[in-house]
């Protein structure tokens, strides 16, 4: 498998605070690569950094490359806004727009002009919450408000839109901290469905739920990647102490 | 003094705890007379005015009352030309007032660095503060003059009071259209941001839907405070009581508003007179018209799709 990302000798500061130190990763296509770690330990941090959603941060910095397929996307002439409709983003908290549902996922495809006729927004809208698994749920209420939609579908929809610009990669940031656990495992179920098509990387505190449902896992500790493996070595047989102390429950 | 005592022997014996309670028992009272006090004022006020304005309607054909001639030396009592005079100053005003309140609320809110945003909010405080007379007396003085020269008959005109209306109504409308903006959750503009929307983009597509009703509480308020303005509006509109005529010169003659014309007249009428009741109808219609602007803010801040969602940000 190809790697989507490579991260090169990657550091980001707050200020005069490093936040993360000298990291080297790589992203792998069509996979799922879970981050975990304790809070504060960077990992949300360095998700932002992928898509450069750190920018709209005052007082921040960042060192060292990013390559996405190939391309450095801390390089001058990137275009940030083209750049996070390739590398999509959910956040902790379903964040859909008070609009209806409808609007929530055509305002990616309406802002960066991807289907200029109705019926193309109408066909991009169904297939994209198709892909989010939310389609037979809301195909009857698509002009309701998406604030009536309870908090796990408030999140698939959150999904749905992010598709909906065809993204290669999602970043998730704790997409299920605020859900129940059986939103949560629909999330995961679709999290592999969209693994075929996109490469994910998601940020959890939840070791189960990278255990469950992650190809690769990449261990942070106070700014720095500790460990990265295949889920089932990392979980199985830890090399650094460290993350074996983590992920038993003694450090952490 | 005495009536929050009243109220209180009122309440003490449906409240077993309140008696061992003084202090809280004083506080809930206070509170409460305060609270109805407030709307009987109000209803007083409105009381006050029909037992004063009503008069007039009864007296006066409702065709003459609203008809275009206002000589009230002939017993002319027509207020067409004084509403007329109050709608077009007060539009020029919104049309001013509004695209500069809203882009400078925009500019504050979402775009400037936090150290301009330090300087321009008290700035603009002070704007709020500056009595009405002093901006009529700079309108009279500073702007007729240069509407003058742009080539109007007199400087003394509707768009005269306009600007200067707008300029008053321009911190009331910044700084609650700001407050609005600043109400809107972050994580709308990150999720904008993160589909790959400009900034703009995410304000004009997210930002500013979710802040309508507040905006439109802004723009009503500002419009309120238009409307109801007396004095610099006296000063610089040039006070003529004629129907304007219509045309592309509508704004750049002399009108004279509602309230400027109660401010003017009242002093020399006779009490009980029908010109009297006239002023008091004119009130009247004042109130009426300001509480129509509520009403339609209202119905405007409820419509469907405008609820407000829950708020609260992350981190």
């Amino acid at each position: 498998m190809n790697n989507k990302i490579e991260v090169r000798e990657f550091s980001f500061y707050y200020g005069a605070f490093q936040a993360l130190k000298n990291l080297y990763l790589d992203i792998r296509e069509n996979a799922i690569t879970a981050l975990i770690g304790p809070s504060g330990c960077g990992k949300s941090t360095f998700l932002r950094c992928l898509n450069r959603m750190n920018d709209t941060i005052r007082g921040t910095r960042a060192e060292g490359q990013v390559f996405f397929d190939g391309r450095d996307i801390y390089a001058p002439a990137v275009d940030v806004v083209e750049l996070r409709q390739h590398i999509g983003m959910v956040f902790q908290r379903p964040n859909p727009f008070p609009q209806s549902i409808y609007d929530n996922v055509a305002f990616g495809p309406r802002v960066v002009g991807m289907a200029a006729r109705r019926s193309e927004l109408d066909r991009l809208v169904q297939e994209s919450l198709e892909g989010a698994a939310l389609w037979d749920e809301v195909k009857h209420r698509l002009r309701d408000s998406a604030l009536d939609l309870n908090p796990g579908q408030q999140q698939r929809l959150c999904i749905a839109r992010t598709i909906a610009v065809k993204p290669k990669v999602i970043l998730m940031d704790e997409p299920c901290s605020a859900l129940d656990p059986v939103a949560t495992l629909s999330v995961e179920d679709l999290m592999r469905r969209l693994a075929q098509e996109y490469t994910i990387v998601i940020v959890t505190h939840n070791m189960q739920q990278a255990a469950r449902a992650s190809h690769y896992t990449g261990f942070f500790w106070l700014g720095e990647l500790v460990e990265f493996n295949t889920t089932e070595n990392l979980f199985s047989a830890p090399k650094a102490p460290l993350t074996e102390a983590y992920i038993t429950g003694r450090r952490g | 003094m005495a009536v929050v005592q009243k109220s209180s022997q009122i309440d003490a014996p449906t409240d077993a705890t309140s008696q061992t309670n003084w202090g809280e028992w004083f506080i809930e009272g206070v509170i409460k007379v305060a609270g109805i006090s407030s709307i009987v004022i109000i209803g007083l006020i409105f009381l006050f005015l029909l037992r004063e304005g009503l008069p007039a309607f009864l007296d006066i054909p409702l065709r003459q009352l609203f008809g275009t001639r206002w000589y009230p030396i002939e017993d002319a009592f027509g207020m067409a030309p004084l509403l007329a005079g109050s709608l077009i100053v007060t539009v020029g005003a919104v049309v001013i007032a509004l695209p500069l309140g809203l882009t400078t609320a925009i500019y504050m809110g979402e775009i400037a660095p936090p150290w301009q945003r330090e300087i321009l909010k008290p700035i603009i405080e002070v704007l709020a503060g500056i009595p009405s007379i002093v901006l009529g007396f700079l309108g009279w003085i500073a702007l007729a003059p240069l509407i003058q020269r742009l080539g109007a008959p007199t400087g003394l005109t509707a768009f005269t009071g306009s600007l200067i209306l707008a300029y008053m109504s321009l911190p009331t409308i910044i700084s609650i259209a700001e407050d609005a903006l600043y109400a809107v959750p972050k994580e709308y503009r990150g999720g904008a941001l993160a589909i790959g929307a400009t900034q703009w983009q995410s304000i004009w597509r997210v930002v500013l839907p979710a802040a309508r009703p507040g905006l439109v509480i802004a723009v009503m308020l500002g419009i309120g405070r238009a409307i109801g303005e007396t004095m610099a509006v006296m000063m610089v509109t040039g006070n003529a009581a004629n129907i304007p005529s219509l045309g592309s010169g509508i704004f750049f003659q002399p009108v004279r508003t509602m309230t400027a014309t109660i401010a003017a007249e009242m002093g020399e009428v006779a009490q009980g007179s029908l010109h009297y009741s006239t002023l008091f109808a004119i009130g009247i219609v004042l109130f009426v018209i300001s509480f129509a602007i509520n009403w339609l803010a209202g119905r405007l801040v409820g419509m469907k799709g405008m609820r407000r969602s829950r708020r609260g940000g992350m981190l």
